[in-house]
């Protein structure tokens, strides 16, 4: 990558000496130079105020004693130096114990969804490679979770979770007889199977979507050489389009894991401001201890350490899977 | 199916015209796999649309059959709940500014998006790459990180200058747009980087100033990738509910939040809740289905490269 400021896309002007033209040259250059900054500067400047700015001052609040007396004057809080802090993470008492264990259920419904996401999603698209009747059509229609709005399919699934007149315990309990007597689903331990099954749901054709795309950048010369040589249809999936898809798979893998660790949208709307113990996601847990007990500190306090974990694990994860690949140029 | 005319119209985008090419094995498949095929694509049909099923059939029972035992097949059909979603909650109302919110979030962040990605795609500036990765890194945070903060600086600015953010849908507009802006910056980098630079540079020796060539050449030719990143926005800002739930009040709620009306009454209508959210789904669904060709054609020439 390189930082030189030295723009070549303008044709150079006539450098005729004269003081006359002096000033106006020099606006010229640095008009030139300028420009790309000031084609950058609306969105700088928007990220500096929504994002940037705010998790500065996130990082502060973590360090006072916030609560409502102080929202709408909040710099007169007092500070409160590690106490936030320790108070997340003392796991004996019972705010740091539920932060653990909120933690734990997000890395293990985080694992489970990208995990099933990754292999629904990328089935489908290879066995989507090649045209058959009816390909279009399917295709439009596995893209409609994805293209639902959240709200709208998840208030459905609440629907079919129901107890009484739910359609999943119509079909397990009344149906098929599975179960002795109906299930509760989104409240008690199978919430987290509800959860999980939503935004498994939800999320898999954003793989299958960035999959398809990464297989229609693989040349097909590729698959005949492989067929002239007699490899089967496994080994063309297993020695072409898998690792012909691997820096695909690095990206889309990192971000279905942020997204689904951050996932609040899913949560809030399947089980409402306070969400069973099994389900209770981290980006919840922080919801509910920042504005249902209007504990701004403390909540500041465990966003900080959410997100010093996910810098960690990024930055694991790309060394990790960069290991031997020419480091891609942003 | 009939293959987009515009992907394969646009000038130099020889990866979108390779990828609106199906690809053909010279040998036709086994019938094993023929067979996995059509059991895992018939499976996942099923789960993919029976929710879709429950929330369409639902949207037109009487109130009786969603009370009750669920039923496969409604009792009758009636359109009394599209009648009654609009009186039971001032549902227009959350329409409209769903409408606005989104709406504007998605003109802007396009319009922003498309000049940042021009000056990262054609100039060399100091700066440059931090300012990809710091943009791109935004993605990572958690959203509840930000959430209480960014409601703090909204209430003060607006004691402080009287500009109302918090709670007024301007605020909602701008924090929606930087949501989606990391994103589309990105696809458009690499939309804009597979636009040969001699089309605008001959532009630039026909007298057109840089950002003649941008929007006489550049985005013409990107119109695939402005489209997919335009549909990213606003799908993004349709659907947005963290936010929407904090920094809305009654007169400026948008469906995300609104939706939510119906079921926190003491009677819980499904059959209206499913018809509202039909209705809000709609415009969104038929749009992304509508424009998928050109998400996917912008995925392939930007994102996946």
């Amino acid at each position: 990558m390189t930082t030189t400021t030295a723009p070549t896309k303008e044709p150079v002007r006539g450098a005729t000496p004269g003081a006359a033209r002096e000033p106006r040259r020099r606006t010229g250059r640095i008009r030139r130079i300028g420009l790309p900054y000031l084609l950058l500067l609306p969105a700088l400047l928007l990220e500096l105020l929504v994002h940037l700015i705010p998790m500065v001052i996130g990082v502060v609040m973590s360090f006072k004693e916030l609560t409502q007396i102080y929202i709408s004057n909040w710099n007169t809080a007092p500070w409160a130096g590690f106490g936030n802090y320790k108070l997340s993470v003392d796991f004996d008492a019972p705010v740091g114990e539920a932060l653990l264990h909120s933690f734990y259920v997000t890395v293990a419904f985080t694992l489970l969804s990208v995990g099933l996401c990754w292999l629904i999603g990328t089935a489908a698209a290879i066995f989507m490679q090649e045209t058959f009747a009816g390909r279009g059509l399917l295709r439009a229609l596995f893209l409609i979770p994805y293209a639902l709005p959240v709200y709208a399919a998840v208030i459905t699934w609440v629907f079919m979770f129901q107890h009484d007149n739910g359609l999943v315990n119509h079909v397990l309990h009344d149906q098929l007889h599975l179960t002795d007597k109906r299930s509760f689903w989104l409240i008690g331990d199978n919430s987290f199977y509800a959860l999980l099954t939503v935004s498994v749901w939800k999320g898999w054709p954003f793989a299958f979507l960035i999959v398809m795309a990464g297989l229609q950048n693989i040349p097909k010369e590729l698959y005949e050489a492989a067929a002239l040589d007699g490899a089967g249809m496994l080994q063309q999936i297993r020695r072409i389009t898998l690792p012909s898809l691997r820096a695909v798979n690095q990206v889309l893998i990192l971000v279905l894991f942020l997204w689904t660790f951050n996932d609040f949208n899913t949560p809030y709307v399947l089980f409402g401001k306070a969400a069973p113990e099994s389900a209770d996601l981290i980006s919840v847990h922080i919801y509910q201890a920042s504005f249902v007990t209007w504990n701004f500190g403390t909540g500041s306090a465990m966003s900080v350490l959410l997100l010093l974990f996910l810098l960690v694990v990024t930055g694991v994860y790309l060394v990790l899977t960069s290991r031997g690949r020419r480091t891609s140029d942003v | 199916m009939s293959e987009s005319p515009l992907a394969v119209r646009a000038p130099g985008s020889l990866k979108a015209r390779a990828a609106a090419r199906p690809v053909k094995s010279p040998m036709a498949p086994p019938t094993s796999f023929l067979w996995a095929r059509r059991i895992f694509l018939t499976l996942l049909t099923g789960f993919v649309l029976i929710p879709v099923y429950v929330m369409i059939s639902s949207s037109l029972k009487p109130l009786a059959d969603v009370t009750g035992q669920f039923r496969w097949i409604p009792s009758g059909l009636t359109i009394r709940p599209y009648i009654d979603i609009w009186s039971t909650v001032p549902l227009a109302r959350y329409f409209g500014n769903s409408l606005i919110v989104a709406g504007a979030a998605t003109v802007s962040s396009v319009v922003i998006a498309v000049f940042a990605a021009y000056a990262v795609s054609r100039y060399n500036f100091r700066g440059k790459r931090v300012f990809t990765v710091t943009v791109l890194s935004t993605q990572m945070f958690p959203g509840i990180l930000f959430l209480l903060p960014l409601f703090l600086i909204y209430v003060n600015i607006g004691q402080a200058t009287g500009i109302a953010l918090f709670g007024s849908r301007g605020g909602l507009i701008l924090t929606y747009l930087t949501f989606s802006l990391p994103f589309s910056i990105w696809m458009l980098i690499g939309y804009f980087d597979s636009v040969p630079r001699d089309l605008d540079e001959a532009a630039l020796v026909d007298g057109c100033g840089p950002l003649g060539a941008l929007f006489r050449v550049v985005v013409p030719a990107a119109i695939p990738g402005i489209v997919a990143v335009a549909v990213y926005a606003f799908m993004t800002a349709w659907g947005e509910v963290l936010f929407a739930s904090v920094m809305t009040n009654d007169a400026t709620r948008t469906l995300a939040v609104g939706l939510q009306g119906y079921s926190t009454l003491n009677d819980v209508y499904w059959n209206q809740i499913m018809a509202a959210s039909l209705v809000v789904s709609v415009p969104v669904v038929a749009g992304f289905l509508l424009l998928q060709r050109y998400l996917v054609a912008g995925l392939t020439a930007g994102a996946v490269k």
